[in-house]
């Protein structure tokens, strides 16, 4: 566009708010069409068991009780489907409701159909499941010891898979370092937790052949083929409609046994059926993140140059995989390097079977616990050099020049400048006053510590080539007769804010108000076909194809005007509602008239059909990689354990922003879902494989008073992977702040000669690491 | 059993079972689906609501305890097509992403500063404790609130 943008790059106000904070936005359970019917599951109590029995009768005839469902009734359903394989991974088939086995706690294993959601809940205890309990697997590296419990019977081991990545010569690299630094680090299963829990609601039409399926998701495309394709149906029968969506940090980036059984169950009885999610089954049957154990070796010379790095890596894959379950690892593998030039690397993962629901997609998704044991790694290294950490960093990045910056992953990094964001931080933060501060601590007895991390992620996914398939979003742009415009998505934002955004991308390019763009996303049977929300790609990839859909339609608009002016097309310009010749500015015309004469159509350009509305998929040439460095000041009390966070700043660069104040959203929130994983959050289980903390009163997240106020500064580096230049900022948080919050407990811990504690770093785990050194 | 309600300023009569929790009765009989359930163990505050001027989880409070009293949801905090101040600064400062503990965190914030007119930011923090957001981090809803306060106060 010729003009300056007006919108593109203003901190608006989300136009998506007014219905969320006057309570009239719709999530699923918000819709009760007449006739609803709910549904209950009946859920195994154990880690694995075999059952012997299953008797309804009690359940089925029950007041208010319409149906039952068992393996037997749903077993033509297909399987809940998995994707993002490796080679020779052994690929468990997970049914719908449990035949002869369950495996892990959360299960489902009958289905109840009842008219009400209490009467439902009641039917389901009711359900009379004999199970014979058996050894469950829940640690990692037990799992694959000799004689160790199976999870499945049927296979040799719980081994899942084997994957490796490398590049250069690890042991070479390791024959040429002064010093080799070693360490086992655990990354825990987190739950993702998105506020609003799963659920979904599915309507059947007999009579028109067609179902709606209402199902809080980020991949509404996704859900329908796989899910039509579950339950045999064409999957343009079916309309997947994912409206007002309570988060999702890729928990909803799934397809789950719920949402075909409730597609199935509608079909069979041809009324509403609803499911919603407690918070119970929201922690047991809801993938869960991360869930690594590993050991690293890093060679480093004198100078603090590193010479080779290596994970082997235990991954814990659950009893079955979800979509991506296998693919999350392998992300971990590419990040490897982070931001450092690292010339030999070498990542060896084998994937766990635990009587465990399934590990997938989280905030982050592989890149956190990559950046994690990197950063924890160099401090770890710095320590043994005698380096400051600062300097450790600086001494491995490359240069600003270097890029496009190939990796020894087999990555090419698009831009950057690592110098700069990590130079902006050390002055926000003011470092050597930072140190001062500690130093004068300590002499009183305090324990402060100084943690950094300076990473880079992997964005905007991505190429579908490197994702295997479907790294392109859709864009449809319609300019209507009266010269509104209306955007139509195949990204699928589920709080991010992109009614805001993508409004403002289309306002820029048609010279128009961003009030008079309205943005539609989430349903299939409106928008082109999409890949939804996930992996920082919304607005990355989903944003420029609005821009080339945006950028057609404005050619096309051109090309009326060029006729109504007799005018050149390349020489028509749009500015403030007007479209006017840029050599003539008296030639001009309402934005809105130039509108009608396309749909009007008494007159056409030549080569040119009626109407406005133009689709572009858009195919990015590179995944993006946004980087920054993040500072963090934390207080440890010695005798509590005790974390308090006094300070937190962080530098993201995440190329071009669209809206600052959704940028900045964005970051706050990945850094407190990073600073949890840090400090407080992890999955337990207990022997028999039953989690230990599956609710709010046991399982420890973020609030208000444990947070601190986040100090935002930013570099900006552009991409030139997209139109926009933009990164991608969804998960940066995330993966900045785990390590660094982690290095400043253990930096604030050194006097004791603590060099690492495994996270989350509760007060009772520093407080024995202190009680460690101290005996 | 039958129960007499008052909800935003509107008597209403329901006939619904003993152990009907208060929200439930206002989803699924009074249809306002604003306040939400996300934990049903009251950790969380999603289903915020105030109980003759108290804010009280909703998902803890049986319906039959709510008999006779007045409860506002937060359907019925703005003054016709006036926002309530609390809404207009969550609005301003974005202090909401996906928008599902907004009702539940706007309801508390608002008995919050009707018992400290003036509060700093670490006792809108200590304040809100009781309401989980996973989206925003806090920061820019402690502003909000911190903004709506001081316009409350003018």
């Amino acid at each position: 566009m010729a003009q300056a943008p007006k919108f593109i790059g203003a901190p608006i106000k989300r136009r998506d708010d007014p219905r969320l904070i006057q309570g009239l936005a719709h999530y699923v359970d918000d819709f009760n069409p007449p006739g609803t019917l709910h549904m209950a599951l009946a859920r195994s109590p154990y880690g694995k068991a075999n059952i012997r029995s299953v008797d309804v009768s009690k359940a089925a005839v029950a007041e208010g009780v319409v149906a039952v469902y068992t393996y037997e009734e749903t077993k033509g359903i297909g399987p809940v489907p998995v994707g993002g394989l490796v080679p020779d991974a052994k690929v468990p088939v997970q049914p719908i409701l449990a035949d002869k086995q369950v495996l892990f706690a959360g299960e489902p294993v009958v289905a109840v159909i009842a008219e009400t959601r209490y009467g439902a809940s009641d039917a389901a205890a009711l359900v009379e499941i004999d199970y014979e309990p058996l050894d469950a697997v829940v640690d990692l590296e037990a799992a694959l010891e000799p004689g160790s419990p199976k999870v499945h019977d049927d296979y040799e081991s719980n081994e899942a898979f084997v994957w490796g990545i490398a590049g250069g010569d690890v042991e070479a690299g390791l024959k040429e370092a002064d010093v080799i630094v070693k360490e086992k680090m655990t990354n825990a299963r987190v739950a993702p937790l998105a506020l609003e829990p799963r659920g979904v609601l599915a309507h059947y039409l007999p009579g028109e052949d067609k179902m709606t399926l209402w199902t809080s998701t980020q991949v509404p495309h996704k859900v329908r083929t796989l899910v039509a394709g579950q339950i045999g149906m064409p999957e343009n029968r079916m309309r997947v409609i994912a409206p007002e969506v309570g988060g999702g940090f890729g928990s909803k980036l799934n397809i789950y046994r719920e949402e075909a059984l409730a597609a199935f169950v509608t079909r069979e009885l041809g009324v509403p059926i609803k499911w919603v999610e407690s918070r119970s089954e929201n922690f047991l049957t809801t993938i869960h993140g991360r869930g690594q154990v590993g050991e690293i070796e890093m060679g480093l010379k004198n100078d603090g140059t590193i010479t080779a790095f290596r994970y082997n890596v235990l991954a814990d894959c659950g009893a079955y995989y979800q979509l991506l379950t296998v693919a999350i690892f392998t992300l971990t593998g590419l990040m490897l390097p982070g931001p450092y030039k690292i010339a030999n690397i070498e990542m060896n993962a084998t994937g766990v079977f635990t009587n465990k629901v399934a590990t997938d997609a989280y905030r982050g998704a592989g890149r956190p616990e990559a950046t994690y044991i990197l950063e924890r790694m160099m401090d770890i290294a710095a320590v043994e050099l005698g380096m400051d950490p600062v300097e450790i960093r600086r001494k491995n990045f490359p240069d600003k020049s270097e890029f496009p910056f190939s990796t020894s992953a087999g990555l090419s990094y698009d831009s950057g400048d690592y110098h700069l964001a990590l130079d902006r931080a050390l002055e926000a933060a003011d470092y050597p006053a930072m140190r001062a501060e500690q130093e004068e601590a300590r002499k009183d007895g305090r324990y402060l510590g100084i943690g950094f991390s300076t990473y880079v992620e992997i964005c905007g996914m991505g190429p579908s080539a490197a994702l295997g398939g479907q790294g392109w979003e859709s864009a449809r742009v319609r300019v209507e007769p009266t010269g509104k415009a209306t955007v139509f998505s195949g990204a699928s934002p589920h709080g991010q804010g992109q009614q805001t955004s993508f409004a403002q991308i289309v306002a820029d390019g048609l010279g128009i108000d961003a009030n008079d763009v309205t943005v539609v996303h989430g349903d299939t049977d409106v928008v082109p076909y999409g890949v939804g929300t996930f992996g920082s790609r919304g607005t990355v990839v989903g944003g420029s194809a609005v821009v080339y859909a945006r950028d057609k339609v404005r050619a096309k608009m051109a090309k009326f005007a060029a006729m109504e002016f007799e005018a050149d097309a390349n020489d028509i310009e749009f500015e403030d509602g007007r479209v006017f010749v840029r050599s003539a500015p008296e030639k001009s015309a309402g934005f809105a008239d130039v509108a009608m004469m396309a749909y009007s159509a008494i007159a056409l350009p030549e080569d040119t059909e009626p109407g406005l509305e133009e689709t572009h998929f858009f195919e990015p040439s590179n995944f993006t990689f946004p980087f920054g460095t993040h500072i963090v000041l934390t207080e440890v009390d010695p005798e509590t354990g005790d974390v308090e966070i006094l300070r937190y700043v962080a530098v993201d660069d995440v190329g071009n922003m669209i809206n600052p104040l959704l940028v900045h959203g964005q970051i706050h929130g990945g850094i407190a879902q990073g600073t949890g994983q840090a400090l407080e959050e992890e999955m337990l289980y207990g022997e028999g494989g039953q989690p230990l903390n599956a609710s709010f009163m046991h399982y420890a997240l973020p609030k208000a008073n444990r947070l601190p106020r986040f100090e935002l500064l930013h570099t900006t580096t552009p991409t030139d992977v997209n139109p926009l230049g933009a990164k991608g900022v969804g998960e940066a948080g995330t993966i900045g702040s785990t390590p660094a919050v982690v290095n400043a407990v253990i930096d604030a811990l050194s006097p004791f000669g603590i060099t690492h504690i495994d996270m989350p770093l509760r007060p009772e785990r520093v407080w024995r690491a202190i009680a460690e050194k101290r005996a | 059993m039958e129960i007499n309600i008052s909800i935003n300023g509107e008597s209403r009569t329901f006939d619904v079972e003993p152990r009907t929790l208060l929200v439930h009765l206002l989803r699924d009989n009074a249809g306002l689906t604003g306040t939400h359930v996300a934990c049903e163990t009251s950790i969380c505050g999603a289903c915020t609501v105030l109980l003759d001027d108290k804010a009280v989880k909703s998902c803890t409070v049986l319906a039959a305890q709510a008999q006779g009293c007045e409860v506002t949801t937060i359907e019925g905090l703005a003054n016709g097509d006036q926002l309530h101040p609390l809404q207009e600064q969550f609005w301003e400062k974005h202090g909401l992403q996906c928008g599902f503990c907004t009702p539940g965190m706007i309801l508390t914030a608002n008995q919050l500063i009707a018992s400290n007119a003036d509060p700093t930011d670490e006792e809108i923090r200590h304040g809100i404790e009781g309401n989980i957001c996973r989206c925003t981090g806090y920061q820019n809803i402690v502003d909000a609130i911190s903004a709506a306060a001081a316009q409350m106060r003018d």
